[in-house]
């Protein structure tokens, strides 16, 4: 079972709470969303607690990773888009805190269940909808109306609008969901094999070198892949604030 | 999403024979099937997803995104205002700088005025030293030559006496005779011609 490179994402309840007939257990996956919104929380809360004016190095990682939101922001969405900023900084903080704490050994990595990964583009695509219809009303479907089209062309090209639209929650938390899953399954895997062929005698030593080296470097790129991926989260959720702040192309 | 999840976690208490996972008698939270697609436990990760992030949210459009954006606020004016401050004071170094020029061009002027008149002034003095003496210097000369002149003429008026003196000793001498004094003065005027 320890070599199992699935049980890392087994949920398992910790509190458990029934009601009405739904399991809403506090489960460890819970237990890590509280830590990670506690450790994302407590760290911009703690360094940020002097408001210096000359920063120290930990108020500038939080300066830094605030104006890098921004900048993103700003970049993607016009200075409209400034607006969405506290909901494109929580996301981006979240899923960048989530991977970083799933890197533990033994620990639960949050975004590794596509249900949350889909929950949170769902509200990326719920906040494009409602915004762009509250703000442009009948005009926010422009946004399927490329101008410029021919007519004969037009109904195609509306309806691969309307396509690539719809499929942006799925490809949004498919992304984020199958790096980190996969990233972890090949980490247990190569980890695996380091102690499997451990345990067979001193040319099992010398062969698990191999798979270690593998480890380390993997774990390298995991660390590239998990701010990478809370990385791309938040630019594609600044793409499509910009379609819900500016439809008509 | 929310509205599916009921449905999903309705399965719930079929967890064991999920027709999804395909694997009976699971024997953890739907134990035994893959667990990102185990549907019973997506109600519990929602409903503390929500909690969670909904309250991260909450904190971070209260209190964290005012703080950062405060102070980054802060520095910008603080840093602007700084900038403002260095412009002023640099004009004012240029201002006293233009000043303190102007000043050491007067002071150079009145400087080289000053020494204008103290020369002008000395030349002045000592011209009026030199005139001064040079008029007593003549002064002294006439009077110098006015009294050589008397000299020379009390001394020319002694060279008859002198003469008809000497001439009467020579004649006295000479001739063994004497001759008188009146004799002797018209003899002698008579060869110097008077």
């Amino acid at each position: 079972m320890a070599n199992d490179p699935i049980h890392q994402f087994q949920i398992t309840r910790l509190v458990p709470i029934e009601i009405g007939g739904l399991d809403l257990s506090f489960t460890n996956s819970s237990l890590f969303m509280v830590a990670t919104v506690a450790a994302a929380a407590g760290f911009l809360f703690l360094t940020t607690a002097n408001r210096g004016l000359i920063p120290s190095r930990l108020q500038s990682v939080s300066e830094m990773s605030y104006e890098f939101v921004a900048s993103m922001l700003r970049d993607g969405a016009g200075s409209q888009g400034m607006r969405f900023f506290p909901m494109v900084f929580s996301l981006f903080m979240f899923v960048l805190v989530a991977n970083l704490i799933g890197m533990f050994p033994y620990f639960f990595t949050v975004t590794s269940h596509l249900i949350v990964t889909f929950a949170l583009s769902m509200l990326v695509v719920g906040t494009v909808v409602v915004y762009g219809f509250w703000k442009h009303g009948l005009h926010f479907l422009n946004l399927f109306v490329p101008s410029g089209v021919p007519g004969i062309l037009m109904p195609l090209v509306v309806m691969i609008e309307v396509i690539s639209f719809l499929s942006r929650p799925i490809s949004l938390s498919v992304r984020l969901f199958a790096n980190m899953l996969a990233g972890h399954i090949t980490l247990k895997v190569f980890a695996g094999f380091v102690v499997s062929l451990g345990g067979m005698g001193a040319l099992g030593i010398g062969g698990a070198i191999l798979p270690l080296a593998m480890t380390v470097a993997l774990t390298g790129l995991e660390f590239l892949v998990a701010f990478l991926q809370a990385y791309v989260f938040a630019v594609l959720t600044c793409m499509y604030l910009n379609d819900a702040l500016h439809p008509g192309h | 999403m929310f509205v599916v999840t009921p449905a999903y976690a309705q399965s719930n208490p079929t967890e064991g024979t999920n027709s999804e996972t395909g694997a009976p008698g699971g024997e953890t939270h739907g134990g035994g099937s893959f667990p990102p697609f185990d549907s019973s436990t997506y109600a519990s990760q929602l409903l503390w997803l929500a909690i969670t992030f909904g309250l991260f949210y909450l904190f971070m459009s209260r209190v964290i995104v005012p703080r950062i954006g405060g102070i980054l606020e802060h520095r910008r004016d603080r840093i602007a205002q700084d900038l403002d401050e260095a412009n002023r004071l640099k004009e004012e170094a240029d201002e006293a700088i233009a000043a303190y020029e102007q000043e050491l061009a007067d002071a150079r002027k009145k400087a080289s005025a000053i020494a204008d008149t103290a020369r002008d002034k000395a030349k002045s003095a000592a011209e009026a030293e030199r005139t001064k003496t040079e008029a007593e210097l003549s002064a002294k000369m006439a009077e110098a030559e006015k009294s050589i002149a008397a000299i020379k003429q009390k001394a020319l008026a002694e060279v008859d006496t002198i003469a008809e003196e000497t001439a009467t000793d020579v004649v006295k001498h000479l001739l063994g005779g004497s001759v008188t004094k009146a004799e002797v003065a018209a003899a002698i005027r008579a060869a110097s011609g008077k």
